[in-house]
């Protein structure tokens, strides 16, 4: 589905073309024209307002029917124009505000203590002071922010050889949030570009403070540093801490030994392996290793995958025999592998309540892709180049392809974003609605129990 | 408590029965005399103050053991044990008031108490500590038998993880939700199942100080409501002027308002970045003049240092819009990056007029791919950091001694020797604020030759 078609179908009189669009320029898949259609037709109101009503919705006298309306929502509009605070208390009015200015991008944020949109009401030292109060706990991965491991691409850029540092990453963080923290409501969504989003939405999660999402995030974080420091991963003691070393051996050890290596020949020239040795703090090694590989490249015919892995070999066999040297050479053969391979997680995004995140099922401006949720079990399946884009989607609702409303009885449904919907649906909210109803009915039983007592005499 | 002019004081029955330690839960009910309501928060103040220039030195957990029990020592002692728990309970109170009544002022007073109370339990032996987690009334169970015996492989390999050859799994260990333990967590300093911590008896001091550090900061919210609704208009003519007094007199400059010394405009900021900029501000500076870009940790940093050092709102947009429109544009510049250096001189938002960040601030920063900003004796490799000491001028001798303090993981030592090589003078107070640095350097410089621009 390319450009053209999209262009050409707006002759067509099954969508309605207010505007033709006259200066088609190189990337012109993402305008307001498309949006209007995927916020009137396509973007799933019901179900993102199900989820971050968790529950309260008012059917049971222990709903809190005022809970969504204390969320805050962020719109980014058409002329960068921002406007923060914003706060709904029902579906149709989020879904009539979105309907009536088709933001570029839609952020969530914390629920506050009052709605947002009222907070000038209240003031800052009495007892009702405008301070968020639930906020899931959420994790921001940039492929940007391993710039310096990967060679295929930078910057914005992403493609099938890079992209498997992200599947590591995804593996990596869901399995410690659910073995080590116990977490069980976790939804991950690509950024629509170059990331993936995780969003713990566990009442536990929910409820944490800025101190504790501090901490988990610190759990989380091994690589330390920028240009200015040559050891970015220093991994000290005499072993790995119980999560890193699982993570090592149940997914980056194979990852870094295989795909990695396959993908981007860490070692195949001088400029990448220097940037290897540079991370051994034995000048005596790096030298003996240098020296071995210099003379090697110009007899070698073997292919760059071959040499690549030849010399990880090498490496790991003469640090093996020599770490006894120094203790930053105990584990320098895990630094670089965890250098290459372990996620790195945007600290920020993490540790305050109020931070804003780009919610899910937005359509990425530069790309015109909708941010899906990724299956974390399947996680290896998932192509950020086969996301459904907007023109992908239009061209599909003009050819009939798909319905309006996804219905979940029928299995012929196999429009673009059904598919998304559905697993967002089966996989994440209904588990996540079916906890929350027992939670909010077990707390009305002990609150209601609590005052029962209160009259015993 | 009932501050009175009497002679006597009443026994105070409220004094919990021999904690070693006050937990500070409830505010005690005894008679406190004016002259003391004073002094005892005078007392406890020098040690607050000496337990946050030792941290700011860098000195490690054991030293401050050391420190705060010289500190409590010369300050806090008294013949009478009990009289010396009522000085330790007043005094806290009395600065709980005088500490209440700003978000800066309750967080350094967080801070410091937390640190206090964290190395004083340190100093106890194990079952005096135990006591006072009881005080605490914490539902934690000691984990034994089967369970133990189940996560003793990777107990050890948390213990190794740390240092330790010979994993020595000790004998009692606690289950413990993981909030409840924040820094063990953060430093995975303990092994995390199923969102419980298994914290070893030696690691309760985690578990304590995060108890304490959150019920004295849900306290001082209440305090300050007490204090702006009814207290200080009663006590206007008695202890509210020594309350307000007891706050200014200990706290060192912030730099918000620049001095004699901090008055710089643009077309000299090159100059001067190179000779009074500390180091970790000239490659910042450095960075933003070779990349036309900083990301938002730099930004910060250096933002708000040039704007301790004088420059004003309307030359830090036009410096700022100089550089980054070579690399964004200046349409990008004044939509994404305008807003942010008004934010930090409080002219959006909630309008606070945010202070320069002090060494310590810097030292703990975590600067991550793609920064620069941080403290370059923390966070550049060795390597870095002697080829940046070498373009400020320093001779080999002075930057092996520079060298040793970094080593040695005294940063701001570190600094400090380097401003004494550049200068050829002492610095005794001893560096712990970039603009402090500066302004000495202008000092410094000035008088050399009072009239040319340095």
């Amino acid at each position: 589905m390319t450009r053209e078609e999209g262009e050409s179908r707006g002759d067509d009189t099954m969508i309605d073309a207010p505007q033709q669009i006259t200066n088609p320029k190189p990337e012109e898949f993402f305008n307001v024209h498309y949006l209007r259609i995927y916020y009137g037709n396509l973007f799933p109101y019901t179900d993102i307002h199900k989820w971050l009503s968790y529950g309260h919705d008012g059917k049971h006298p222990g709903c809190d029917e005022y809970y969504f309306g204390r969320r805050e929502f962020s719109f980014t509009l058409e002329n960068d124009v921002y406007l923060r605070y914003k706060s709904f208390k029902t579906a149709s009015a989020l879904e009539d505000s979105i309907k009536s200015c088709f933001p570029y991008k839609i952020d969530i944020g914390a629920v506050y203590s009052v709605d947002p949109d009222k907070r000038h009401a209240y003031s800052q030292t009495g007892t009702n002071v405008f301070t968020p109060v639930e906020r899931e706990l959420v994790f921001d991965i940039d492929i940007t922010d391993y710039d310096d491991v990967r060679y295929c691409c930078s910057g914005a850029d992403v493609c099938s050889k890079c992209w498997p540092l992200m599947t590591v990453a995804i593996k990596v963080i869901h399995t410690s949030l659910i073995e080590d923290f116990g977490f069980k409501h976790i939804l991950w969504v690509f950024s629509g570009r170059r990331g993936v989003h995780c969003w713990v939405c566990d009442p536990k999660a929910r409820r944490m403070t800025n101190e504790q999402r501090s901490a988990v995030a610190e759990y989380f974080r091994v690589y330390k540093g920028n240009e200015n420091n040559a050891r970015k991963v220093a991994l000290m003691g005499y072993s790995l801490h119980p999560f890193l070393a699982r993570s090592y051996v149940d997914f980056l050890k194979g990852f870094f030994e295989g795909e990695l290596q396959a993908n981007q020949s860490i070692f195949s020239s001088k400029d990448k392996y220097d940037k290897i040795l540079e991370m051994i703090s034995d000048q005596d090694i790096q030298s003996e290793l240098r020296e071995k590989w210099e003379n090697s490249a110009r007899s070698s015919s073997l292919s760059e995958e071959a040499i690549s892995l030849t010399r990880w070999e090498q490496l790991k066999n003469t640090l093996q025999s020599k770490k006894h040297k120094a203790p930053t050479l105990r584990m320098c053969v895990e630094e670089i592998v965890f250098t290459f391979t372990y996620p790195r997680i945007d600290l920020e995004v993490s540790k305050h309540m109020n931070h804003l995140l780009k919610a899910p099922f937005c359509v990425h401006p530069k790309t015109g892709r909708v941010c899906v949720p990724i299956d974390p079990n399947n996680c290896d399946e998932f192509d950020p180049l086969a996301v459904p884009t907007l023109s992908q989607l239009i061209e599909e609702i003009n050819s009939g392809g798909s319905k309006m409303d996804v219905d979940d009885d029928d299995d012929t449904d196999t429009s673009l974003l059904g598919k998304s919907i559905k697993f967002f649906r089966s996989s994440f909210l209904e588990p996540l609605l079916k906890s929350c109803k027992e939670e909010i009915e077990s707390s009305y039983k002990t609150k209601i129990g609590k005052s029962k007592d209160s009259f015993s005499w | 408590m009932e501050v009175i002019r009497s002679q006597k004081r009443t026994a105070s029955n409220d004094v919990v029965s021999n904690p070693k330690i006050p937990l500070y839960l409830t505010a005690p009910q005894m008679e406190v005399r004016l002259e003391e309501f004073e002094l005892f928060a005078i007392d406890r103040l020098r040690v607050l103050k000496g337990v946050s220039d030792g941290l700011a030195r860098g000195k490690n957990p054991k030293e401050m053991d050391e420190v705060v029990n010289t500190l409590w020592k010369e300050n806090m002692r008294h013949s009478d044990a009990s009289e010396m728990v009522n000085k330790d309970i007043i005094s806290h109170f009395v600065l709980r008031l005088v500490y209440c009544r700003s978000d800066e002022l309750k967080k350094w007073f967080l801070s410091m108490e937390t640190a206090l109370f964290r190395h004083r339990f340190r100093l106890q032996n194990l079952e005096a500590q135990r006591a006072i987690v009881g005080e605490f009334g914490l539902p934690y169970k000691a984990v034994t038998g089967a369970e133990l015996e189940s996560l003793k492989e990777r107990l050890g390999q948390v213990v190794r993880s740390l240092g330790q050859i010979s994993p020595s799994v000790e004998a009692v260990y606690y289950k413990v939700p993981f909030e409840e333990v924040p820094d063990l967590v953060a430093g995975r300093r303990v092994l995390i199942q199923k969102g419980y911590a298994f914290v070893a008896g030696s690691q309760l001091v985690s578990l304590v100080v995060t108890q304490f550090r959150s019920h004295i900061s849900k306290a001082l919210i209440l305090t300050n409501r007490k204090w702006t609704t009814t207290i200080r208009e009663r006590e206007k003519d008695r202890l509210t002027p020594i309350v307000e007094a007891l706050s200014t007199t200990y706290l060192g400059p912030d730099y918000s308002q620049s001095s004699e010394y901090a008055d710089i405009s643009l077309k000299d900021i090159d100059q001067v970045s190179k000779s009074s900029f500390p180091l970790c501000m000239r490659h910042l500076f450095e960075k933003l003049r070779e990349d036309h870009h900083l990301k938002h940790g730099g930004r910060m940093q250096l933002g708000l240092f040039l704007k301790g050092v004088g420059l004003k709102l309307d030359d830090a947009l036009a410096f700022w819009r100089a550089e980054f429109s070579k690399k964004v544009g200046s349409e990008r510049f004044d939509k994404e990056y305008a807003y942010g250096i008004r934010h930090n001189y409080g002219k959006e938002g909630k309008r606070t007029d945010y202070t320069p960040y002090a060494c310590q601030k810097i030292i703990s920063s975590a600067p991550g791919a793609g920064d620069h900003h941080g403290c370059p004796y923390r966070h550049f490799s060795e390597d870095n950091l002697r080829a940046a000491l070498g373009r400020m001028g320093l001779s080999s001798r002075g930057m092996e001694d520079v060298m040793d303090k970094v080593r040695n993981k005294h940063y701001q030592l570190a600094c400090t020797l380097t401003f004494e090589a550049v200068y050829g003078t002492s610095c005794d107070a001893g560096i712990n604020h970039p603009n402090q640095y500066f302004e000495e350097s202008q000092k410094i410089l000035k008088s050399k030759t009072p009239a040319a621009p340095v």
